[in-house]
C-alpha cells in the first residue's frame, strides 16, 4: 500500500534547475519554507550538463556549489529528487498538490564502497542520460561525477523484466526492489514552476543530418564532449569514431526562428556557438570555424564576447541559412550547403563536424492542468498574477543570468499570494 | 579557551578506509589525548545508525565537540547535524584513502595529521552567535520609473515601508515618455498601451510607500539595517533612515550630439528614438524642419551602440523600440515607406514573433546594411547611401526623416563611466572624482557601486546578478544592464527581494549571499590595532570605515564574512569565532614535522590552503576519478584564499614545513572569486611572502599560488604532484631540526 503524508508549505517550487533552485533558495533565506521537488535524480537540471558558461568560460559546478551549500545549510528548504507532480489543485493562496517520490531501489545502510562494486559488477547499460545519450552507463550508477545528492540510483524504468532480473542477481546486496512509490501530498500557498527546458529534437531536421551521420551533432553534446566529466573526458570527439576534427561548421537556428519548428528565437544559441567554436579552437590550434547564421544576438556586453571571438581569424562568418548537410562519398567528410545572403550565391563547404545549434523547447508536462497560463508555445505566460508564477525557460527561451533574475523575482510574486493569504 | 570541551572522536571504517590504513592505530594515537572522550572506529558511521549513535554520546558522554573523519565535508550532510554541539568533519575518504597508496606509512601519517588537525579545531572553535542589532525594515527605492514603481509596489505589497525617491517633479521617467509599449505578451503581435499613469496611480494609493520627488539623496552612511539618509527635497533638507537600498536610477540616452556622423545636429530632419516618441504624444510624427507629412522614414539600428567609438555593448531594446516606431508611422501614414538599416535584428525569445510580423507588413523594409554617406538635399529630405544590403548591391534611400536608433547608458552616477572601448581595455574606470553622484555613499571606498564594464554595477553576473559589492544596496533595471520595461519589472521584482532578503537575515544577525546564514562575524582585538589600514582598504565590500586615526570601524551588517579582513591583517587580530588565525595556526602546529634525528628521515611537509568553494571541491572529484595526490601535502580549506594570514606560511616555513601551495580562483576581468578580489589579493600579498623567504634565506621556489576552477580536478593532482617533486628536488628546510 502507498504511504500517504501532507506536508504544507509556504511555497512548491517544481523543477530544481538554476531558476527552481534560485527561486528555492531566495525564498528560505528571506524565511519563507519551501518544497522542492525535482524529476530527475539530482539537482542543476541543464546547468549541470554544462561545460562552461559564456561569457566567463567559467564552469557552472562553480555557482551551483555555492547554491548546493546554500540549501544543505537551510532547513526551510525540503528536496525531494526523483519527483513527479501528479496533480494540481486550488488556486493561489491555497494549492493542493499531490507528487510522487521515486525510490532509488538502494538499501539505506549500503556503503559507497559496497555501491560502487555493485555498479562494477551491474552487467545491465542503459544510455547516459547525464551525458545525452552518448555513452552508456550502468543501470545502478551515480548520475555524473559531482552531482548533488551524491547518491547511487537504480534506473528501473524501461529495463524488461528479465534485465531487472539480471541487475537484482549482479547487484542484489545493495538493491531493494520493494521500495515503493511515495505519493504526498503538498498544502501549498503559492506555486512556482520552473520546468525549464529540452533541446529541440535534432532528428525533426531532417535536412541537416542529425539522423544520419554520427558527426552531425547538437550543441547540448558538444557541452558534454567538451566537459572533462563527460563521455570523452573532455576531447571534442565522437566517441566510436576516430575521423580528424579540423573543419567545424556550426549550424545556426537549427529549428530556431523557423515556422514550422520553432517559431521563436531561443536567445542563447549564438553565445553557446561562439563558445563552442573557442572549445574547438581551443583543443584543435589548426581547426578552422564555419559559422553560419542568420542574425548574431548578442545583448548588452556580451557583444564583447562577440567581439573577442571575431578576432580569431580561423572562425569564418557566413550569413544565410543552412540549406543541407550531406556526406561526401567514400569519406566521413560532411558537406554543407548554404545560400550566403551577403553574395546570393550557394555555397559549399567540406567540414568534419557539424554542431547544430538546436533551441529550447519548454519542458512542462502535457497534463498541466491550467491550460490558460501557457502560451500557443507550450510556454507558462508571465502577464497573468494570482495564478501559478512561471520562472526560467519555462516561461521564455534565456540565458543563465536571466533565469536567475527572473526567479529571484518570482518568489517576489509568491510572497505576495503568500501575505495575502494570511 | 574551552579546555575543558569533552571531545568526541569518530572514524570511519567504511568505503576503502580500513583498507587505506590502520584505524585502530590512528585510534590509539588519537586517544592519547586526554581530551577525547570517545573514540570509535565505525563501519555505519555514514548513515542514520551512525549519526543516531553520536547523538546518544553527545548526550551520555556530554560531549562539546564531535570530531567526524569520515567523507568529505561536502557528503552526508544531510545526516551528520547535531544541535548545539560543535562539529568538524574530517576528510578520510577522498583526500586521504581514495588518493594515496594504501598500507604506506606516510598515507597512516597524514591520517593522524588531518585528525589532529581536526581535533585542535574542535577545540578552539566557539559556538557562532549572531550579533543582532535593532534594525530600520524600509526599503528605500532610489529612481522613479518603471523599475523604481515596481520595485516599490513589490517591496510594499510584500509588507514592507518604502521611501521612494525621485530627483524629478514626477514619477515615470523614461516609461512616462513612451507613446506605446512593445508587445510583451503572446502572442506578441500589437503595440500595448503605455499603463504608467495607472502605474504612479498605484503607487500612490499604497500608504506604506512615501513618495519623495525633487529629491536627491546628499549622503547616505552607515550600514544596512540602519542607513542614514541625507536627502534634499523640494531644497530641504531632510534625514531619515533606511534598512536596504535598491538603486532604480535607470539610463540616459546615448548624447546624439556624438553621432555627427549620422547627421545629427547636421541635417534638420535627423532625430533620435526620444524625439519620435515625444513626436508621437504630440499629435504624431512630422518632419522636424517644417512640420510636414512624411512619406519615407529611415531608422538607423546600433545608432552609438555597438560601435567601439561610442557604445562597445549592444543596448538591447533599440530593434524592438525601431520596430515599435515604424508602427506610429504606419499609424499616420499608411503609405509611407519604411526603412530599417541594421547590423543585426535583434529580437530575442519571443520577440521574434513581433520582428516576423512586422517583416510581413507592406511598405516597411527591413535590411542588414552599412550606411556609407548621407546627404541633406535642398526639400531638407535626407539621402543615404547604405551598402552591403541583404540584396548585395548599395542603394540610396531619400526620406523625410531619418530616426537614429540611440542606445543606453546607465544613470549611475559619474559621468566617465561611459568608457569607450579603447579606455575600458586601458582600465577598469574607477568611481572616483565622480560629477554627478546619486547615492553618494559615505563609505571610504567611494561614494557609489563599484562598477565592473561601462558604468554597470559589478556583481557574478552570471551565477548572482543581483549581488553588488554593497551589501544591502541593490540595482535594478536599465541601471544594472540595458533592458527593456518589460524586463525591469522583472527586474524590480529581483532586486527588492533581495532588498527585504537582506533585512530578514540581519534582523536574525546572519550574513546574505554567499555565505547566507553564518551567524559568525569579525571580532576585532582593538588594542592591538597600528592604523595600517589594510583591512579597510582590501574588504571588496567596504564593510569596514575609518575613524580619524585610522583605526577600523566595523559595521557588521556591511560584512560578507569572507575574512579577507583577517587575511589583510598583520597584527592577527581580526577573527571569527570559528575561524581565526590562532585556530589555523594551531592546526598547523598539530602537524607533525619528520625530521632526520628523530625518523631517519626528513620526509617532506607540504601546507596547501584552499578555497573551500571551488579548489577543494575539485579535490574530492579527483578522488573519485581515481587520481593520486603526493602524501605530504597537508591541505587547509579556508573560506577565501584572501583570508590567508601570510603569517600562516611563514610560520609554517619557520617551523620546518618543506613548502606552501595556495589554490585559489581566477581573478582578472573575468574574475570567478565570488568574493570578487580574494584571490587576486592574496596573489599580491605574495610579494610579503617571498619577503619572509629571502628573510630566512629560504629558495622563492618553496611557494606557490595556482588559480584552480572547480572542473580542474585532473589538473589539481598535476599541480600537487609536481610541486611535491619541486619541493624535493630543492631538499629539506633546514629550520627543521630548530
Amino acid at each position: 500500500m502507498e504511504k500517504h503524508q501532507i506536508q504544507e508549505t509556504d511555497l512548491l517550487v517544481v523543477g530544481a534547475g538554476i531558476a527552481g533552485i534560485s527561486s528555492a533558495l531566495e525564498a528560505a533565506e528571506t524565511g519563507y519554507s519551501v518544497v522542492l521537488v525535482e524529476k530527475r535524480p539530482y539537482i542543476g537540471g541543464r546547468v549541470a550538463q554544462l561545460n562552461q558558461y559564456f561569457p566567463k568560460m567559467c564552469p557552472p559546478t562553480c555557482g551551483l556549489e555555492i547554491n548546493t551549500r546554500r540549501l544543505k545549510d537551510n532547513p526551510l528548504i525540503k528536496l525531494y529528487t526523483l519527483t513527479d507532480v501528479v496533480s494540481l489543485d486550488g488556486k493561489a493562496g491555497n494549492y493542493t498538490v499531490k507528487i510522487k517520490v521515486k525510490p532509488r531501489y538502494i538499501k539505506d545502510d549500503c556503503t559507497d564502497e559496497q555501491l560502487e562494486t555493485a555498479s562494477k559488477n551491474c552487467s545491465v547499460e542503459i544510455a547516459d542520460e547525464f551525458n545525452y545519450g552518448l555513452n552508456k552507463v550502468k543501470a545502478l550508477h551515480i548520475p555524473s561525477i559531482n552531482v548533488y545528492p551524491m547518491k547511487y540510483v537504480f534506473s528501473k524504468e524501461g529495463l524488461s523484466a528479465e534485465q531487472i532480473k539480471q541487475v537484482e542477481s549482479d547487484c542484489g546486496e545493495c538493491l531493494d526492489l520493494s521500495q515503493h512509490d511515495e505519493t504526498i501530498e503538498i498544502k501549498a500557498k503559492a506555486v512556482i514552476y520552473a520546468t525549464g527546458w529540452k533541446p529541440y529534437e535534432a532528428k525533426n531536421l531532417d535536412i541537416l543530418g542529425y539522423k544520419d551521420f554520427p558527426n552531425v551533432i547538437t550543441n547540448v553534446e558538444m557541452e558534454r564532449l567538451a566537459s572533462p566529466s563527460g563521455p570523452t573526458a573532455g576531447v571534442i570527439q565522437i566517441p566510436g569514431m576516430r575521423n580528424e576534427i579540423k573543419r567545424v561548421a556550426f549550424v545556426q537556428c537549427a529549428g530556431s526562428r523557423d515556422e514550422t519548428h520553432l517559431e521563436y528565437c531561443s536567445s542563447i544559441c549564438c553565445l553557446a556557438s561562439m563558445k563552442h567554436a573557442r572549445f574547438v579552437r581551443e583543443q584543435y590550434p589548426d581547426s578552422e570555424i564555419y559559422f553560419f547564421y542568420i542574425d548574431i544576438r548578442s545583448p548588452g556586453a556580451f557583444e564583447d564576447f562577440y567581439n573577442e571571438t571575431k578576432k580569431d581569424p580561423k572562425i569564418h562568418w557566413h550569413r544565410g541559412k543552412v540549406a543541407k548537410v550531406f556526406k561526401e562519398l567514400n569519406s566521413n567528410q560532411l558537406i554543407v550547403e548554404a545560400e550566403d545572403t551577403l553574395t546570393g550565391k550557394l555555397k559549399q563547404t567540406k567540414v568534419d563536424l557539424v554542431v547544430l545549434a538546436t533551441g529550447m523547447k519548454p519542458s512542462i508536462n502535457s497534463n498541466f492542468p491550467y491550460r490558460e497560463i501557457i502560451d500557443e508555445n507550450g510556454f507558462i505566460r508571465t502577464d497573468l498574477a494570482d495564478t501559478i508564477i512561471g520562472c526560467g525557460v519555462a516561461t521564455g527561451p534565456k540565458d543563465v543570468a536571466g533565469c536567475v533574475q527572473e526567479a529571484t523575482g518570482a518568489v517576489m510574486k509568491a510572497i505576495h499570494i503568500i501575505k495575502e493569504g494570511n | 579557551m574551552a579546555d575543558e570541551r569533552k571531545i568526541g572522536v569518530y572514524i570511519y571504517s567504511g568505503d576503502g578506509i580500513a583498507e587505506s590504513f590502520d584505524c585502530n592505530k590512528l585510534a590509539e594515537n588519537i586517544k592519547e589525548d586526554s581530551s577525547i572522550a570517545v573514540c570509535k572506529i565505525m563501519k555505519n558511521l555514514c548513515t542514520k545508525k551512525g549519526a543516531d549513535e553520536i547523538r546518544n554520546d553527545i548526550d551520555t558522554e556530554g560531549l562539546g565537540a564531535v570530531v567526524i573523519g569520515a567523507s568529505s565535508q561536502r557528503y552526508h550532510t544531510d545526516i551528520f547535524t547535531f544541535e548545539n554541539t560543535i562539529m568538524e568533519r574530517v576528510n578520510l575518504r577522498e583526500a586521504v584513502a581514495w588518493t594515496h597508496e594504501p598500507n604506506d606509512e606516510q598515507t597512516f601519517a597524514l591520517a593522524l595529521d588531518y585528525m589532529k588537525m581536526g581535533i585542535e579545531k574542535a577545540r578552539m572553535v566557539g559556538i557562532p552567535e549572531p550579533m543582532v542589532l535593532d534594525i530600520n525594515d524600509t526599503v528605500m527605492v532610489v529612481g522613479g520609473g518603471v523599475t523604481g514603481m515596481n520595485a516599490a509596489i513589490a517591496s510594499a505589497k510584500a509588507g514592507y515601508r518604502v521611501v521612494l525617491a525621485e530627483k524629478a517633479s514626477e514619477l515615470g521617467g523614461f516609461y512616462r515618455k513612451l507613446y506605446k509599449l512593445t508587445p510583451r505578451k503572446a502572442p506578441y503581435y500589437s503595440l500595448e498601451e503605455n499603463t504608467c499613469e495607472a502605474l504612479i496611480a498605484e503607487v500612490m494609493s499604497i500608504p506604506r510607500i512615501k513618495v519623495l520627488t525633487n529629491c536627491t539623496i546628499e549622503e547616505t552612511s552607515g550600514q544596512p539595517g540602519m542607513f542614514d539618509v541625507k536627502a534634499k527635497v523640494n531644497g530641504e533638507e531632510l534625514t531619515f533612515q533606511v534598512g536596504t537600498i535598491v538603486q532604480a536610477t535607470g539610463w540616459k540616452p546615448y548624447n546624439p550630439n556624438k553621432l555627427e556622423h549620422l547627421g545629427y545636429g547636421k541635417f534638420k530632419n535627423v532625430v533620435t528614438n526620444i524625439e519620435i516618441e515625444e513626436f508621437a504624444n504630440n499629435g504624431g510624427i512630422k518632419r522636424k524642419s517644417d512640420g510636414g507629412d512624411i512619406k519615407s522614414v529611415t531608422f538607423i539600428q546600433c545608432a552609438g551602440s555597438r560601435d567601439e567609438n561610442h557604445l562597445p555593448y549592444c543596448s538591447n531594446v533599440c530593434c524592438m523600440s525601431s520596430l515599435k516606431q515604424a508602427m506610429y508611422i504606419r499609424e499616420k501614414y499608411p503609405n509611407a515607406a519604411v526603412y530599417v538599416i541594421y547590423k543585426d535584428i535583434r529580437t530575442p525569445g519571443n520577440y521574434e514573433k513581433f520582428y516576423k510580423r512586422m517583416q510581413n507588413e507592406d511598405s516597411i523594409f527591413l535590411t542588414k546594411g552599412e550606411i556609407v554617406e548621407m546627404r541633406e538635399n535642398e526639400d531638407d529630405t535626407i539621402s543615404l547611401d547604405v551598402d552591403n544590403t541583404l540584396l548585395d548591391e548599395k542603394i540610396t534611400i531619400k526620406s523625410d526623416l531619418v530616426v537614429l536608433a540611440t542606445g543606453l547608458v546607465p544613470a549611475s552616477g559619474p559621468e566617465r563611466v561611459v568608457a569607450t572601448a579603447k579606455e575600458a581595455e586601458s582600465e577598469t574606470v574607477k568611481v572616483e572624482d565622480p560629477k554627478d553622484p546619486v547615492l553618494n555613499l559615505k563609505y571610504i571606498q567611494g561614494p557609489e557601486l563599484p562598477t565592473l564594464h561601462y558604468g554597470f554595477p559589478d556583481s557574478h553576473y552570471i551565477c548572482f546578478p543581483y549581488e553588488t559589492r554593497r551589501t544591502g544596496i541593490y540595482a535594478a533595471g536599465a541601471v544594472r544592464a540595458p533592458m527593456d520595461t518589460a524586463s525591469a519589472k522583472n527586474d524590480a521584482y529581483g532586486a527588492s527581494l533581495k532588498a527585504i532578503q537582506c533585512i530578514e537575515n540581519i534582523r536574525k544577525g546572519t550574513a546574505v549571499h554567499p555565505r547566507s546564514g553564518d551567524k559568525t562575524y569579525p571580532d576585532f582585538f582593538f588594542q592591538r590595532c597600528t592604523q595600517c589600514k589594510r583591512c579597510t582598504e582590501e574588504c571588496p565590500f567596504g564593510a569596514l570605515q575609518e575613524d580619524v586615526k585610522g583605526t577600523p570601524q566595523p559595521n557588521p551588517n556591511r560584512c560578507r564574512r569572507c575574512g579577507i579582513c583577517m587575511g589583510a591583517c598583520p597584527e592577527r587580530i581580526i577573527s571569527f569565532k570559528n575561524y581565526s588565525v590562532q585556530i589555523v595556526s594551531a592546526m598547523i602546529k598539530s602537524i607533525y614535522i619528520p625530521t632526520e634525528e628523530e625518523d631517519g628521515q626528513a620526509t617532506p611537509r607540504i601546507i596547501a590552503f584552499m578555497c573551500e568553494n571551488d579548489a577543494y571541491p575539485s579535490l574530492d572529484i579527483a578522488a573519485r576519478k581515481g587520481f593520486k595526490i603526493s602524501p605530504y601535502i597537508r591541505i587547509i580549506p579556508v573560506r577565501c584564499l584572501g583570508s590567508v594570514s601570510t603569517s600562516w606560511i611563514a610560520d609554517s616555513l619557520s617551523k620546518g614545513f618543506d613548502g606552501a601551495i595556495l589554490f585559489g580562483c581566477k581573478y582578472g576581468d573575468d574574475y570567478q572569486c565570488h568574493f570578487i578580489k580574494g584571490s587576486e589579493l592574496a596573489n599580491k600579498r605574495m610579494e610579503n611572502v617571498q619577503e619572509k623567504l629571502k628573510q630566512l634565506v629560504l629558495e622563492p621556489e618553496r611557494v606557490e599560488l595556482h588559480m584552480l576552477s572547480l572542473d580542474e580536478f585532473d589538473k589539481l593532482p598535476e599541480i600537487m604532484n609536481k610541486f611535491a617533486k619541486t619541493i624535493e628536488e630543492i631538499g629539506p628546510n633546514p629550520y627543521k631540526e630548530m
